[in-house]
């Protein structure tokens, strides 16, 4: 490894949400005046590893130690006190307050010992902060008012002004455009030349590659490899984040493509978010029974807001959407009685009561048509829900485990069982991938598959673009709530999808079909 | 490096027998939590029965079962709104509003355009009643649905408001005689506080057929379901396609009909019905529900812990009483037994997932005895 010792280094640490290890004795050193990017699919604990690094949680096992000294933070802001700094994955700010307010919330500058607020001095300290990133936003400006890849800046330029030794990005430029990423790699390397640590996370592997000085590779909570970034390059990584050949993982399959189950035709949907901007703009497309269609696109690009609407969550601006032929109206319940039905991206959120069992949750959409004279029947209840635990292969003590007690794979199958057993016609997922281990990714995909070719029409989005272009029959590339691209995801290479879906690419790129 | 490996892994091998070790603690301890309320239940009869000789006769237990019930029966209303996850503050008005309205039906309803006067049976009088809490109930649901009101601010209002509308149609009098008159045919009014089939007091046998009935729509109807997928998580529910405004406004109107009971009990009890009865109810339903173990967030909590906590409440007021204990204790020791129940509550919830931490920690300990490999090089 270095020659230098590391200055903040994670020793055999474990940590457990639940009933669920999210990390597994995992061991990392990360060097002064270096980048150490770590890679891993969604779910293999990058963000867990990075909440333990900066202190936002303790380890459940295992230690940290800082210059060779084994700390315990007890909070965020002790590890801050060492120099430790993290720019979140999810944006911390308050959107209320002002730039300044934010920058400086929690450790303010103060005059008058201590009582008032040094306005001034703030002020000043925001705008080169803020400079450094991008010269044109006014510090006084609600974070509120700004647009997401802004927002990234502002909590970029929050880690900047703690002078940071070690600065953690948790993905920084998931809503960044492709300037304001370049801007970002300048102001790392300038960092790094003054001996700060940076431990740099992104769904990019390319931009994170090009960064870094150091890898590692996270699998299943599990560290699987560490090297040099110049000792290896992308399939590498790939393959040593997969940890399989990807043919397992992403079956062939020959479609047999039925009659168009889910027409769209020139649909928008108002940003929920920001009134008066268009999260959907004028989106047409087809999905046939029998077929999977994969949307890709950034956070942001309106895929989340699209299926929300399919799913009658969010109301349509304008457009229409057939069913079978007929038009697609009501709410959510309405949609899940005639066949469409949405598996959502966020399940801890959207997807499952924690306070029920396993069985509660998997019957939950389709409770009346247990009903016997009134009354739920437990018999018929409990043979469907067994049925679709074996269907979709959840790993559980039973049906009346705690839904807790399930790891994040099995918590989306669940999610997917559920909305299974309403006997849907169209089946929408919204990032299924999202926090779930390889193992139970590749049931997920393959039970798309299966209820495709039970004659189902699956839509779904993702943001890997390894599951774009291997896992759906068709591909949607969408950017800044428009339709990129209609295409066979053979007809595609790596390089550019990630073009595509920047959103920068020339208009030319009309949706063909 | 493998020698750091080595010894880091000891260590770890400890700290996970440490977890079993800590898992097997935390179970025992939390088994003995969930009974918290029995056993307080248990406690507080043995010290009375030795403090005082009248304390556990028949006579005594009946009458103070008496009491219970009335707050067991706004309670249970109480339970249902709380499982969703709200809160209803106007069930006590309501007491009040329903006793005045069975009053002023008794004593002859005035029909001015025939100038004639009416007296609705019995029967007719307490199903007008609880229509009438029903009413109340919904407008709370609609305000909390329809328009967004805060469940603490929509039913604070009709706090206010049942009241007012009790006093208005009293004029701010108590109703003296509801005895009815046998040349009117509406007698028998009475019954409810002073019958005693089986005996038992028709306040006891309603409190315990509606805890029947609520424990059958808990747990074998699908609004029961969905009332606890409500209350666990509001989002998911909705998106599963369960008609959330509708089981949200449906447990307010039954909370209302529940204390439009209760106030008839207590009208009927007492022959007589004042406008200001059931002030601060609400209180002790509330706090009969969360010293029976139900969240205030919602989707945790049931009809056998509710009544227990009923009990509890009232057996220790009325215990107070007998000892002879100044209303100004009675006071500090039921607050302080309703925060103790919760600092318990939320004690026995730490237990459960440092539990399930420490469970999961252990199993780790089983399947993986050999130390973990050094990273693998490119």
């Amino acid at each position: 490894m270095t020659a230098a010792p590391p200055v903040l280094r994670a020793a055999d640490v474990t940590k457990v949400y639940g009933g669920t290890h999210a990390l597994r004795g995992v061991s990392l050193d990360i060097a002064a005046g270096r980048t150490t990017a770590v890679f891993g699919e969604n779910g293999a604990g990058k963000s867990t590893l990075m909440k333990i690094l900066s202190g936002v949680e303790p380890p459940s096992t295992g230690h940290i130690e800082l210059d060779g000294r084994t700390v315990a933070f007890g909070a965020a802001r002790q590890a801050a006190d060492h120099g430790i700094s993290i720019i979140h994955q999810e944006l911390s700010l308050c959107p209320n307050l002002s730039i300044q307010d934010n920058l400086f919330l929690g450790r303010e500058h103060t005059r008058g010992g201590g009582a008032l607020l040094d306005r001034a001095g703030q002020k000043d300290l925001a705008r080169r902060a803020l400079d450094r990133l991008d010269g044109t936003i006014d510090p006084e400006v609600p974070v509120g008012d700004l647009r997401l890849g802004q927002q990234q800046l502002v909590e970029i330029a929050r880690a900047l002004l703690q002078d940071a030794r070690v600065l953690i990005m948790d993905e920084p430029t998931s809503a960044l455009s492709a300037p304001e990423v370049e801007v970002l790699f300048r102001v790392i390397r300038e960092l790094k030349a003054t001996g700060v640590a940076i431990v740099y996370i992104s769904h990019h592997l390319e931009e994170a590659l090009a960064i870094a000085d150091d890898v590692a590779v996270l699998r299943d909570g599990s560290m699987v490899a560490a090297a040099r970034a110049a000792d290896v390059d992308l399939a590498w990584i790939v393959r040593t984040m997969v940890g399989r050949d990807q043919d397992d993982l992403f079956p062939d399959r020959a479609p047999t493509l039925g009659e168009p189950a889910l027409e769209i035709e020139g649909l928008s949907v108002a940003d929920p978010a920001t009134p008066g901007r268009l999260a959907v703009h004028d989106i047409s497309t087809t999905v046939r029974a029998g077929e999977t269609v994969g949307i890709y696109g950034l956070m942001g690009s309106g895929r989340t807001e699209l299926l929300e609407c399919l799913a009658g969550r969010l109301p349509a601006a304008s457009g229409t959407v057939r069913l079978h032929g007929e038009p697609l109206t009501g709410d959510v319940r309405r949609r899940i009685r005639t066949g469409v039905v949405l598996v959502p991206e966020d399940r801890q959120r959207d997807g499952l009561v924690q306070s029920m069992t396993v069985g509660q949750n998997l019957s939950l959409a389709s409770v009346p048509r247990f009903v016997r004279r009134l009354l739920v029947h437990r018999g018929t209840e409990r043979d469907a829900v067994d049925a679709m635990i074996t269907d979709v292969t959840v790993k559980t003590p039973g049906a009346d485990a705690p839904i807790g007690s399930l790891s994040g794979g099995n918590q989306q199958k669940v999610v997917i069982g559920k909305a299974l057993l309403t006997g849907p016609r169209v089946l929408l997922l919204d990032e299924p991938s999202r926090g779930v281990d390889v193992g139970a990714k590749a049931d997920v995909f393959a039970l798309m598959a299966q209820q495709a070719e039970r004659g189902l029409a699956v839509l779904f989005t993702t943001s890997e673009p390894e599951e774009a272009l291997h896992i759906p029959d068709r591909l949607l590339i969408v950017a800044r709530g428009r339709l990129i691209a209609d295409l066979r995801p053979g007809e595609l290479t790596r390089d550019r999808l990630m073009s595509l879906a920047d959103g920068a690419a020339p208009s030319e790129e009309a949706p063909h079909d | 490096m493998t020698d750091t490996l080595a010894k880091d892994h000891e260590v770890v091998l400890q700290q996970r027998r440490d977890a079993a070790t800590q898992a097997r603690r935390l179970k025992t301890l939390e088994s003995l939590f969930e009974l918290r309320a029995f056993i307080a239940l248990g406690v507080l009869i043995v010290v009375f029965s030795l403090l005082s000789d009248s304390f556990l006769t028949v006579d005594n237990v009946i009458t103070m079962t008496k009491h219970v019930a009335i707050n067991a029966v706004l309670a249970l209303g109480m339970l249902l709104v709380i499982l969703k996850g709200g809160i209803d503050l106007s069930v006590g008005s309501t007491v009040g509003l329903s006793g005045v309205i069975a009053g002023e039906l008794l004593q002859g309803l005035h029909i001015g355009f025939l100038d004639a006067v009416a007296y609705p049976q019995v029967w007719a009088v307490i199903v007008l009643c609880i229509a009438v809490g029903a009413v109340v109930g919904a407008v709370n649901g609609l305000l909390i649905t329809r328009l967004n009101v805060a469940p603490f601010i929509a039913t604070l209002g009709m706090l206010y408001m049942a009241r007012a509308a009790a006093m208005l149609i009293s004029g701010g009098t108590t109703y003296p005689d509801l005895a009815g008159d046998p040349a009117t045919n509406n007698t028998g009014f009475g019954w409810l506080g002073e019958g005693r089939p089986l005996g038992l007091p028709v306040a006891v046998w309603i409190m315990i057929v509606l805890a029947g009935l609520v424990t059958l729509l808990l747990r074998s109807t699908p609004f029961g379901r969905w009332l606890y997928a409500t209350g666990g998580n509001e989002r998911a529910t909705q998106l599963s396609g369960v008609p959330v405004k509708r089981v949200k406004v449906t447990v307010y109107v039954i909370s209302g009909a529940c204390a439009a009971m209760s106030g008839l009990i207590i009208a009927s009890e007492l022959t007589s019905a004042a406008p200001q009865a059931g002030e601060t109810f609400e209180l002790n339903a509330i706090a009969a529900v969360v010293i029976g173990g139900a969240a205030l967030s919602g989707g945790r909590g049931n009809v056998r812990g509710t009544l227990v906590g009923a009990f509890v409440i009232g057996f220790l007021a009325d215990g107070l009483v007998i000892l002879g204990v100044s209303t100004f204790w009675q006071m500090l020791i039921k607050g302080a037994v309703i925060v103790l129940a919760v600092v318990l509550d939320q004690s026995q919830q730490r237990f459960q997932r440092n539990r399930a931490a420490a469970s999961a920690i252990a199993a780790e300990h089983e399947d993986s005895e050999a130390p973990p490999t050094a990273p693998a090089k490119a």
